[in-house]
């Protein structure tokens, strides 16, 4: 790296350079069966320069060519949006434990068992399941220098194992699904089963329901996709200073419920989405997004810090071969003081979404959603009476997080990032097919 | 080069293996609002093995092609381990060859000066534009080399060059956010995305319509699709169903997706082409080296055929297809669809509407999911149907329903096959893969709308 940073000198007036190397060993079940083992090496260079007062940006996948790099990056700069900023110069982070050394030494063959353990439990729940199941380990490098005289350096290891079934009776289908995540290696499959074995019993049998404004317990998977996910684009500080997020004027308001309150945290340890910094050298930290219901934060990296006059809150994110950007590490949704089964026992006429299909499609930056309900279930008088289809469930999601019936007591972590509880909201739209 | 592959190839101890090398170079530039955003150039370059033993696949990519013999033992290691109920792939005869994609105006080659002049331009519309208070540009071309050969000799030399534009307008009034976009895309002609400025004012018009449109009432509808929406539906909701590596192993869904089955009425064709020229989805060999081709899926109403691998067709007894794709060089090849589309039929867009008392009327997309009979798809835009009329303009609306109960409620085809070319499509982790899909004016009965 030092013979790039060398090599730019005096073709650009600040350079950095972000550099990973990662392994990862999927193995994946089809139908029931070992289908496919697969190694995955790959590494890469981000390379940022100033020129002229202008940000150029390349990136190189398995490429020794350094002068080229340099070149494709001269190459952008002078369309590239204005320098307003400097690479930081810090050399001191965090102390957050993202690696464990057991992972690089798992064999292909453990990895093997723990998929086949896991296929054989929740079928002897359900013989005629058909499970697809991943258990992925992985291991990344990553080293960060820039010309200012910062510099980073972390390993991380990833072990997950992911699970999704489909039950087939005639043209009848039902999909349940769950995974686990970690940096550190577990071996524990049983309460990843024991969920899956949960959806498949409370889908045994089938419930209509009406057409009507109805209260919904949105599962914490529920919480993480259907509401979670188009609500973090409104904390992003680039959504901010654009005018798009639906937050923009808020800051300070309280526009939530009292019992919400929410945070990011990339310090969390043995978490994916944690690291001593983030993609341009800035600590991690743990920022509050709402507190009590108020807006607490935007998330910041130093472009958009730089034209905002805000602060980095260290959330430049890189992803794939894209210059870093503001985004989540781990999300947390603070836990509440309402046990699931007093939700239920609450609820005279409603339903529990677990996965709504085509949520995310909606117009995100309003907070419309709209989605058929994938795997859901009705409940009546306090009793959850069987799972619901060709259900569309509709609503905004800031409208739906104004006014919280309750917060679970709970939460359990969801696509790896989220941290969330039951949320029981009192009323959606629900269209049935009749 | 290929002597070394087939020296490495013919040494190996499995049932068959294939090694894919690529060299990609991309570009992208993207708008927030005024300001170009991001620039990025990349280049990329590396290759994998993939190994069959006995059913069982082992997979190995790599960037340097240096240590070959080790990534081909590693493969093969891990296709024993995996190795179980074993099949037989038909062997086949060797090809050679060395595709060349001609290119009117290779969008690599075009200087950024240019890409950034058009860019602006259709932004500064945009942005003049009353009531739009912002705007997105995403733009990419990728220029991609593939050699690909294998243990029963041969190999091929291939250009796969693509190109995409996604523009949005976005309009604002008084914390109403509303959007509306254009999608286009071509096989690395940057020319195909020249001269739009009419087009991308009609865009910035339809987001700052949508601020003052009512929401639609949740509920059933006769619904007519435009070319661009009923593509979308011809791909996710009845495209992913016909990829064979979702039926093979799923006995209950091979009873559905039984050949001969009627889905439709008579007037119900759909298909899946590779081999139209200039079309996004088009290639001359997919992944695994086959032969692209043309396949009926549905024909006259009834279940004709499925998309194939090469193992795929052999575990069913099936034709290959030639549908086996990897969006590069990171993942293994899977059964992916091509240029999809509804053939049209005989009835104008006119005499659609007017048997209609009271429906919708639903254009463009935001996009679209499905699982297997489920599907939910997104309209960028949404009009009443009025005693046979286009009434007033609605929000953008979310279609759902069962496919199989669908497609049985398709009860007129228009005679305007629109293709679109501006989508890409995910599975399996591997997205976006360029595609093209489209079809005519479609009329449904009995769909579901969700709305308030």
């Amino acid at each position: 790296m030092e013979r790039v940073l060398d090599a730019i000198k005096g073709k650009a007036e600040q350079a950095e350079i972000f550099e990973v190397s990662t392994q990862i060993v999927p193995v994946h079940f089809e139908a029931n069966r070992l289908k496919q083992i697969q190694s995955k090496e790959s590494s890469s260079v981000a390379l940022r320069i100033f020129k002229d007062g202008r940000v150029g940006f390349a990136f190189g996948r398995g490429v020794d060519d350094v002068k080229n790099l340099i070149d494709m990056a001269v190459e952008t700069a002078p369309f590239g949006p204005s320098a307003n900023f400097e690479f930081p110069s810090s050399n001191d982070y965090p102390d957050v434990a993202v690696f464990d050394s057991e992972i690089p030494i798992i064999t292909m063959e453990q990895m093997v068992e723990l998929g086949k353990q896991l296929i054989a439990k929740v079928r002897e729940h359900t013989p005629e399941l058909l499970c697809d199941v991943e258990v992925t380990k992985g291991v990344s490098s990553v080293h960060l220098v820039n010309s200012q005289g910062g510099e980073a350096r972390w390993d991380k290891s990833l072990f997950s194992i992911n699970l999704e079934g489909v039950l087939m009776k005639g043209t009848d289908m039902l999909f349940v699904g769950d995974s686990d995540s970690s940096c550190r290696f577990f071996t524990d499959i049983d309460i990843l089963a024991n969920r899956i074995i949960t959806q498949l019993e409370l889908a045994k049998s089938k419930a209509a329901t009406s057409t009507k404004q109805l209260p919904i317990i949105f599962t914490p998977r529920g919480v993480a996709s259907v509401l979670l996910a188009p609500l973090m684009l409104a904390f992003s500080g680039k959504a901010v200073l654009e005018g798009t997020s639906w937050l923009k004027d808020k800051l300070g308001e309280r526009v939530f419920d009292s019992k919400l309150t929410i945070w990011d945290d990339a310090t969390l340890p043995y978490r994916p989405g944690s690291c001593p910094c983030d993609g341009e050298g800035i600590p991690s930290q743990r920022i509050p997004l709402i507190a009590k219901g108020e807006v607490a934060n935007f998330l910041y990296d130093l472009q958009t810090a730089a034209l905002s006059a805000k602060k980095s809150t260290g959330s430049g994110r890189r992803s794939g071969d894209r210059p870093p950007a503001p985004n989540i590490s781990s999300v947390v949704i603070e836990v509440g003081e309402d046990r699931f089964e007093d939700m239920l026992k609450d609820m005279k006429e409603g339903l529990i979404v677990e996965q709504l299909m085509g949520a995310e499609q909606g117009n995100l930056l309003s907070g419309d959603f709209s989605g058929n309900v994938l795997l859901g279930y009705k409940v009546a008088n306090g009793n959850i009476v069987g799972r619901v289809k060709d259900t569309m469930v509709s609503g905004n999601v800031y409208q739906v997080l104004k006014e919280i019936i309750g917060v679970g007591n709970e939460a359990r972590w969801v696509d790896e990032i989220f941290l969330v509880p039951h949320l029981y909201c009192p009323r959606l739209s629900v269209v049935t097919r009749t | 080069m290929r002597e070394q592959f087939t020296d490495i190839l013919s040494k190996c101890n499995a049932d068959y293996v294939e090694i894919r090398f690529e060299q990609n170079q991309t570009t992208q530039i993207s708008y927030r609002g005024g300001k170009l955003e991001e620039i990025s150039r990349t280049c990329s370059s590396g290759g994998n093995i993939r190994a069959l033993v006995k059913g069982g696949w082992g997979f190995a990519c790599f960037n340097s092609g240096d240590k070959l013999d080790d990534y081909v033992e590693l493969a093969v290691k891990q296709a024993k381990l995996a190795c179980g109920e074993g099949f037989t792939l038909p062997s086949k005869e060797p090809i050679m060859d060395i595709v060349e994609v001609p290119v009117k105006d290779n969008a690599t080659d075009t200087p950024l000066v240019k890409k950034k002049q058009l860019f602006d331009e259709y932004n500064d519309i945009m942005l003049t534009s009353p009531q739009i208070q912002d705007s997105r540009i995403g733009y990419q071309d990728v220029n991609r080399k593939v050699i690909f050969a294998n243990s029963e000799g041969s190999y091929i030399e291939q250009d796969k060059p693509d190109l995409t534009l996604r523009v949005t307008a976005i309009a604002r009034r008084n914390g109403e956010i509303q959007q509306a976009g254009l999608s286009l895309g071509s096989v690395g002609d940057f020319s195909a995305i020249e001269n739009l400025h009419d087009e991308v004012k009609e865009v910035a018009k339809r987001a700052a319509a949508l601020l003052h449109a009512p929401q639609v009432k949740g509920d059933e509808y006769t619904v007519v699709l435009d070319p661009i929406i009923a593509g979308v539906f011809a791909h996710e909701a009845f495209g992913h169903l016909s990829e064979a590596d979702f039926v093979y192993q799923n006995e209950p869904l091979r009873q559905v997706m039984v050949l001969g089955k009627r889905f439709g009425g008579k007037h119900l064709n759909i298909v899946d082409d590779a081999t139209i020229p200039g079309l996004r989805g088009s290639y001359r060999y997919d992944d695994e080296g086959m032969l692209a081709t043309k396949t009926y899926l549905i024909h006259e109403g009834a279940l004709v055929g499925r998309l194939h691998s090469r193992e795929t067709a052999a575990r069913m007894g099936e034709t290959p297809t030639g549908n086996a794709r990897a969006i590069n060089y990171l993942f293994p090849p899977i059964v992916r669809m091509t240029n999809t589309f509804i053939e049209p039929g005989g009835t104008s867009f006119e005499e659609m509407l007017g048997e209609i008392k009271d429906g919708v009327y639903v254009r463009d997309w935001y996009g679209g999911t499905t699982s297997l009979e489920m599907f939910t798809f997104s309209a960028g835009e949404a009009y009443m149907i009025r005693d046979g009329k286009l009434a007033e303009l609605l929000r953008p609306v979310v279609l759902t329903g069962n496919v199989f109960v669908t497609l049985g409620n398709i009860d007129t085809i228009g005679n305007d096959l629109g293709m679109n070319q501006g989508g890409g499509c995910g599975k399996g982790g591997q997205s976006p893969l360029p595609v093209s899909n489209g079809s005519p004016h479609i009329r449904i009965r009995h769909c579901v709308i969700g709305g308030r």
